[in-house]
């Protein structure tokens, strides 16, 4: 690293551990809210923004899952207004100031969903738009700790491009592949579409995770590259067995009289799996992004435009 | 900056706009249709005729599956024993409880006067008592809480207004009535999920449903050609045509299995 480099790095180790402690925060939520939809808890408080009229109702049966996904849903967007606040005040990249007040604006829009989609009764498009606005904010939450951390400003060696399609592309096309497959999800939890559709988008994300893993397995040596891709294959492994298991559960319990605690566990370990594992392939992308930028800019200090010969 | 105002506006007029027009407490009534009904026409006793008979099960009971109220220990306290799921109840004679017996159709063209009493359907040790029922259109349902612990009242309709309510120990009842006929409406509570019961709702009182005994009557009933309709919770529905004559009491049995 060089000594003009490492004077332009801009790293706040607390500000990094805080971002990190919101990104946790956020998948306790995502597990919350798949607790309320597994235990048919959606509408166990019929009013919102207050719970039966009040700030703390009797935690009793499904209350207790949907009031305590709001408290946690609240103190998240707390902790969403201090990190836009902090990374304000401290941090020097303005595109990454400008990230916390959007992460801000998108819990805002999350906790209005949920308080539409009880006030009129579960509309499918608002419940799968708030699953998966959910998944968003997770990702933009761990991307915030990404971008927070020492290691994302450190120079690394570039990315050797080999392949097509480019592992840019491929790293997105994995990202939008397991994101449209959890909005698949979502609309099998809300009864909108069976389960054909998100058996297929899970084989389809299987094949483009196992293309991405193998790129990067292969022809990539660098750290940001394949630690994400060993995640990606794992979460992918985890991620079939637990849709598997909870898909046999619901069927093997389907006459039970109340959701039943085994099938409750494996759906929600399915919704958390899903959602680490969109936000390992979108921290993969921009990884490689990251390294495919370097590599664009050591060209250009290398062959300044005004020296490169276009073909 | 802009970006930053625009999307702080746009939040907050999205959440105006949702506490403006959403509302905890949706109202229970529901307009009745507005159809030009035929005035009512009286049924003359002299000529009444009366269906009774009794709803078997033929083939395998499933097992009765067990009801886990631990957690509610208002509730769980209300049972001497071991509270079961009431979608199959059969009794000892091999017929089955729960199920909703009524005219289907036969009685067009008639009007019939809504009943002056309520439905009664009340919440009792985390159970809805009973868990069938039927109600004339616009007929008023009144759903009471017995328990020590707070419940949302909730019916899923198809034909008719969806609304959600709650209701806290000791609070007034809820008085709701359907403007459509439907067979059948779902009423759930969310904060107990295995609390479940179903509403029938017809444009006449010719409707019954099976009590411990399997049986059921339907009397007071205009002499004609009518389809009678039966339907259970786990064994779906079924139908059969019948004729009576002017006060003739006439017997049916319905046999129902499982499906599959």
């Amino acid at each position: 690293m060089t000594e003009r480099h490492k004077s332009a790095i801009s790293h706040h180790p607390w500000l990094h551990r805080f971002a990190v402690s919101t990104a946790g925060a956020t998948i306790l939520l995502i597990v919350a809210g798949a607790l309320v939809t597994s235990n048919q808890a959606g509408l166990a408080v019929p009013d919102w923004p207050l719970s039966y009229g009040t700030w703390m109702p009797p935690m009793v049966g499904g209350i207790f899952y949907e009031h305590g996904h709001r408290m946690i849903g609240a103190s998240v967007g707390l902790l969403t207004i201090i990190l836009a606040l902090w990374l304000w005040r401290a941090e020097r990249r303005s595109w990454l100031r400008c990230l916390g007040f959007i992460g801000v604006a998108v819990v805002v829009l999350q906790g209005v969903l949920g308080g539409i989609t009880v006030l009129y009764l579960l509309p499918w498009p608002v419940s799968v738009g708030h699953a998966s606005l959910a998944q968003l904010f997770f990702c933009l939450m761990v991307s915030l700790a990404l971008f927070t951390s020492k290691g994302w400003q450190e120079e690394t060696p570039p990315l050797t491009e080999v392949g097509v399609p480019s592992l840019p592309r491929l790293s997105i096309a994995t990202a939008l592949a397991v994101f449209v497959q959890l909005v698949l999800g979502a609309t099998v939890r809300h009864q909108v579409l069976g389960i054909v559709p998100h058996l297929l988008g899970a084989a389809l994300v299987v094949v483009v995770v196992a293309w991405t893993v193998r790129r990067v397995l292969l022809h990539h040596n660098q750290k940001a590259l394949r630690q994400p891709v060993k995640a990606l294959a794992i979460l992918t492994a985890l991620q079939l067995a637990l849709g598997m298991g909870s898909y046999l559960a619901r069927l093997a319990t389907a006459d039970a009289p109340q959701p039943q605690p085994l099938m409750v566990a494996l759906t929600v370990a399915h919704v958390a799996a899903g959602a680490l594992l969109l936000a390992t392939s979108v921290v993969l992308a921009l990884q490689t992004h990251r390294l495919f930028d370097q590599r664009s800019a050591i060209e250009s200090r290398l062959f300044p435009a005004t020296q490169r010969v276009h073909p | 900056m802009n970006l930053r105002n625009i999307a702080a506006f746009a939040s907050l007029f999205l959440l105006l706009l949702v506490i403006g027009c959403g509302s905890a407490e949706q109202p229970a009534e529901e307009t009745a249709a507005t159809e030009a009904a035929p005035a009512a026409e009286p049924i003359d006793p002299a000529t009444a005729a009366t269906i009774s008979g009794k709803v078997s099960f033929e083939g395998t009971a499933p097992r009765r599956r067990r009801i886990r109220m631990d957690a509610e220990v208002a509730c769980a306290q209300m049972h001497s024993g071991p509270v079961y799921s009431e979608n199959f109840v059969l009794n000892d004679n091999g017929t089955l409880r729960n199920a909703f017996v009524y005219v289907k159709s036969g009685l067009e063209g008639r009007s019939f006067p809504t009943p002056p009493d309520a439905v009664v359907l009340d919440q009792k040790g985390c159970m809805y008592t009973p868990h069938v029922v039927g109600a004339m259109v616009g007929q008023t349902v009144r759903v009471l809480n017995s328990d020590q612990t707070t419940h949302n009242v909730h019916p899923v309709p198809k034909n008719n207004r969806e609304w959600n309510r709650s209701q806290a120990p000791g609070a007034n009842a809820i008085e709701a009535t359907f403007a459509r006929d439907e067979i059948m409406i779902p009423v759930k509570c969310n904060v107990h999920p295995w609390m479940k019961s179903y509403i029938g709702v017809l444009k006449h009182p010719y409707f019954a449903v099976t009590g411990e005994d399997g049986t059921f009557e339907i009397g007071n009933l205009p002499p004609g050609d009518y389809t009678l309709g039966v339907w259970h919770e786990s064994l779906g529905s079924s139908e059969m045509q019948i004729s009576v004559a002017a006060q003739e009491s006439k017997t049916v049995d319905f046999v129902l299995e499982k499906a599959g």
